[in-house]
């Protein structure tokens, strides 16, 4: 290729598609390089979208057929032993009116594609089926364009976005974010298992085009530090279960065996049955937090989404992060385009947005938060199932007093976790999120 | 369900050429007893004949873990050529 970009963007995620919106709306020649066959086609999430960074890209998103499976209006959290558990649940009319698209459930391979054709339409180029290889670079090591695995593969331009996503071997090659470390990721894999509209409203108990989300905590990762998710589409249920790749490999675990124990708990059975999977994925999740969020700008090229790191383990929020620091990518990029300065300096204006929203400053209140996980295996080993067992003999009406059974229950929970150490977990668990 | 099965429900456009390689078999023979990357690979891709591991990357899901989650860095690791690999349909 020989044309020459203003802009060129590593990833057709919704990082990357953003930025491509925002710049070519603006008049910048842009153009989007993605290694699949379409935008999406090597996509994954959980499958919950925020409509919040959405509408600051879109704001007709609606009106344009987004591509959007159900509208969520209530979210549960599940605490599983391995027979049974606790759920709580909170749900809300207003998510089913007012603030309806705070939260849905998307495909990624259909929205991402959908949100690709928008950008498309505002003038960006997309180079599908191609792998960026390298970086270009002058003679004053300054990035100049991106090298592709295409015959006539050098693409030039005055500034590169890297949004290739958390699995970014070229990020490790060119030196701007190092390789993740076994514990700063999670290994999570996904079955897409189809239902009927019908089963799933009467099983989840909504109306048509409304959801629910179930965020999983307890002994389904086997001791290991993970959690899984279901999440209602309109035809289909996402399942998802995953783990610290290190804790997958020090117990090892077999991530697919682990979803289909996941899939027979006696809480999960019930929703899945009679259904046909159709799709199973992998996919990483960057849960290094705060701290492993690399160096985001340099002389001409940004690192945005996934590839920076950004994600909050404990709100599931990921893709919408992506599509806000895409937002926050290209305004800095049209100041530097505007002012003909492609360095590091000229691009600062990423850094400040960035820390000056929402998502550095949830970042760092939970910086602890994933250590937190890490350093009490209890919470989805011992603690689970003393709960669950709790309940179960308070709930079990025979004749015993509550005060016995009380009794009973602390006398084994401290023969399993010491009262200091329990105090550790509450204290050391506030301090990570508050 | 088998892992086999689980695939088998994937569009994958398999090129010739694999994207995966071991760097050196001896490293994994001798010096790693644990082999993690016959557990925690979730496509199952690496499996263990006789005393050799083989690859079956015709399957692979693309997700990195072997590239940083094998402690020897034994793998060489690079996407499959442009438009080549698993393509999803729901995603």
């Amino acid at each position: 290729m020989k044309e020459a970009f203003d802009v060129a963007i590593v990833g057709a995620g919704p990082a990357g598609i953003s930025a491509a919106c925002l710049l070519a709306d603006q008049g910048v020649k842009t153009i989007v390089v993605e290694r699949g066959e379409y935008p999406g086609s090597k996509n994954i999430s959980g499958g919950v979208l925020y409509g919040y960074d959405l509408y600051q890209i879109l704001p007709d998103f609606p009106a344009q057929n987004c591509p959007i499976e159900r509208n969520i209006v209530e979210s549960r959290l599940w605490y599983l032993s391995k027979d049974g558990g606790y759920s709580l649940s909170y749900r809300n009319q207003i998510f089913a009116q007012e603030r309806k698209q705070n939260v849905f459930t998307v495909g990624r391979a259909k929205f991402d594609r959908w949100f690709a054709e928008q950008a498309k339409k505002k003038g960006a180029l997309m180079a599908c089926g191609t792998v960026v290889t390298d970086l270009l670079r002058d003679d004053q090591n300054r990035i100049v364009g991106v090298q592709t695995d295409r015959a006539d593969g050098d693409l030039r331009a005055k500034l590169v976005l890297l949004a290739d996503g958390v699995n970014s071997p070229l990020a490790a090659k060119t030196g701007f974010r190092p390789e993740p470390k076994p514990h700063q990721v999670a290994l999570a894999v996904k079955e897409v298992i189809e239902l009927s509209e019908e089963q799933i409203q009467e099983r989840f108990n909504v109306e048509p085009n409304n959801g629910v989300t179930i965020e999983i905590l307890g002994v389904v990762t086997k001791g290991m530090n993970g959690i899984a998710v279901i999440y209602t589409n309109r035809k289909s249920l996402s399942l998802c279960i995953g783990a610290n790749l290190s804790d997958l490999a020090q117990h090892k675990v077999k991530p697919y065996e682990m979803m289909e124990d996941f899939k027979e708990h006696p809480m999960v059975a019930p929703l899945i049955r009679g259904g046909k999977s159709t799709e199973y994925m992998a996919h990483w999740i960057a849960e290094g937090g705060y701290d492993s969020i690399p160096q985001l700008c340099g002389d001409g090229f940004l690192i945005g989404g996934d590839s920076a790191m950004l994600f909050n383990t404990l709100h599931r929020e990921g893709s919408n992060l992506a599509m806000t620091s895409g937002r926050f990518a290209a305004e800095a990029m049209l100041e530097a385009l505007e002012k003909g300065d492609f360095s590091r300096h000229g691009l600062q204006g990423y850094i400040s947005r960035l820390q000056n929203s929402y998502i550095f400053k949830d970042l760092k209140k939970y910086k602890r938060f994933g250590q937190f996980l890490e350093t009490h295996p209890e919470l989805f080993t011992s603690l689970p199932e003393w709960a669950s067992q709790a309940a179960r003999e308070i709930l079990t009406v025979n004749g015993v007093p509550k005060k016995e059974k009380q009794k009973v229950l602390w006398n084994q929970l401290r023969a399993k976790i010491s009262p200091m150490r329990l105090l550790r977990i509450f204290w050391d668990g506030w301090r990570s999120v508050k | 369900m088998k892992v086999e099965d689980k695939l088998f429900l994937d569009r994958f456009r398999v090129d010739e050429e694999p994207h995966l390689r071991i760097i050196d078999g001896s490293v994994c023979q001798h010096k790693c007893s644990d082999q993690p990357c016959l557990y925690f690979c979730p496509a199952n891709v690496y499996r263990l004949e006789k005393d050799r591991i083989s690859i079956a990357y015709e399957g692979c899901l693309e997700c990195g873990s072997c590239r940083i989650g094998c402690p020897h860095l034994n793998i060489e690791w690079r996407f499959p050529r442009g438009g080549y690999g698993v393509s999803h349909k729901f995603g």
